[in-house]
């Protein structure tokens, strides 16, 4: 083991010993043409409505990489106690690492004061840790759950700026999935026509935004259940044409139908072949 | 204790504020992790967060003692504030690392996960003090 004269003891957290070595580097790496590799995104629509007994979190499954498809199935609904769930929009580790750390902070906190834990105290928490980092944690997320004060949603930015609203939508199918929001929400909603809307909002968000799409996931939380839904809709399927008719998928099918050209005169001769000599070679497999 | 011993506490318990010089582990220039030695390398920092990381948990104590003084008044940050100076002296030898129990539970961090827990966790540092250098430095005779 290496020793070393240090002053004070070395402490646990973030270390800025490579910044400067990574900001070379990449300046270098630009000179020659090249591009840094890009860290995981999201690239989501994520939503969220309160409807009459509780809240609706809905996600789509599609996680890029710069220009490529990192996961077809990712999970984006994240657990954060058992009756506040959290999606998460932005860099995939980020939102992982940060609902992960919330979630066993508050799980130390609610056993700590005896009760059920909270949305607002989760957002409390996300908030102050996104604003000790300025921004450069790039989570972007919707918070939603119900507690003693009722149900509750709100949405967090990676600045550390929140909001608390009826519904929200957040990622790069945001807008989509917004302009689904506000043609068809009314409050107090049936959960049926809640998970319908957020379905559709989430689809608006996969079939007009590149980032996103493959599944649909839903998650409905009330007042003592939670109900995770993964997958409630497979928007995309993989491997199926459009159009099948007749069990035929009717594209790219090439294949006349049977009696397609019409059959005039047939003649079948019998060809008569007989056995002039046998003999077997035995193959040599050693 | 001898005063001297106390005034090196001291020195130990306030974080400079400025940043480390180019030196690494061994004192020589650090290439690889650093890059090139310039002035302006040493005197601008590597990461816009670098400084307010450094002295996150000295800055949140100082807006808490703050509060607490408009509030309560003089006494009760000053009562604090000799609580934590004597919770941050139980200490194992100087080049060990120690769990700082006491002052972990004064601060409430106790019952809280933050990244200091889960990233670069000194259990698992690959280096250790040199106990000569850092005794003497301890004890106020470096």
């Amino acid at each position: 083991m290496a020793t070393v004269s240090v002053r004070q003891y070395h402490r646990g957290g973030f270390s800025f010993e490579n910044c400067k070595r990574n900001a070379l580097l990449e300046a270098d790496i630009n000179k020659l043409g090249f591009s840094s590799p890009a860290a995981r995104k999201t690239g989501t629509t994520i939503c969220g409505v309160v409807y009459k007994d509780g809240v609706v979190l809905g996600a789509d499954t599609r996680a890029t990489e710069g220009m490529v498809v990192a996961d077809k199935n990712c999970s984006k609904i994240h657990y954060i106690s058992p009756n506040v769930y959290c999606c998460g929009a932005g860099t995939a580790a980020d939102t992982e690492m940060t609902t992960q750390i919330i979630s066993s902070n508050l799980e130390l906190h609610s056993l700590s004061t005896g009760r059920l834990p909270r949305v607002a105290t989760a957002n409390r928490m996300l908030k102050q840790m996104l604003f000790r980092y300025q921004g450069y944690i790039g989570a972007a997320l919707v918070l939603g759950g119900v507690d003693s004060t009722g149900p509750q949603l709100y949405s967090i930015y990676p600045h550390g700026s929140t909001d608390k609203l009826p519904y929200v939508t957040m990622g790069s199918g945001s807008l989509a999935a917004m302009a689904v929001f506000e043609d068809r929400y009314k409050p107090n909603m049936e959960e049926e026509e809640a998970k319908r809307l957020v379905r559709d909002a989430i689809a608006a968000g996969i079939f007009n935004d590149l980032g996103s799409g493959s599944n649909i996931d839903l998650c409905v939380i009330t007042k003592g259940k939670v109900d995770y839904l993964r997958p409630h809709d497979v928007a995309n399927k993989k491997g199926v044409r459009e159009d099948k008719i007749n069990g035929r998928p009717e594209t790219g099918n090439y294949r006349y139908k049977h009696g397609t050209t019409g059959v005039l005169t047939k003649a079948v001769t019998p060809l008569n072949l007989e056995v002039v000599e046998e003999s077997v070679q035995t193959m040599d497999t050693s | 204790m001898n005063t001297r011993g106390l005034r090196s506490q001291l020195k130990d318990s306030v974080p400079v504020t400025g940043l480390c010089p180019q030196a690494g582990p061994y004192g020589v220039q650090d290439s690889l992790r650093r890059g090139f030695s310039s002035v302006k390398n040493e005197l601008l920092p590597s990461h816009p967060l670098e400084l307010s990381e450094k002295n996150f948990q000295l800055n949140q104590d100082k807006m808490n003692f703050n509060t607490l003084r408009n509030i309560q008044g003089l006494h009760a940050p000053l009562k604090l504030q000799m609580e934590y100076r004597a919770a941050r002296q139980i200490q194992r030898l100087p080049f060990l690392p120690s769990s700082n129990l006491a002052l972990d539970t004064l601060r409430g961090t106790d019952d809280s996960i933050g990244f200091e827990d889960i990233l670069n966790d000194p259990v698992l540092s690959e280096i250790m003090g040199d106990p000569h250098i850092m005794t003497e430095y301890k004890l106020g005779v470096l």
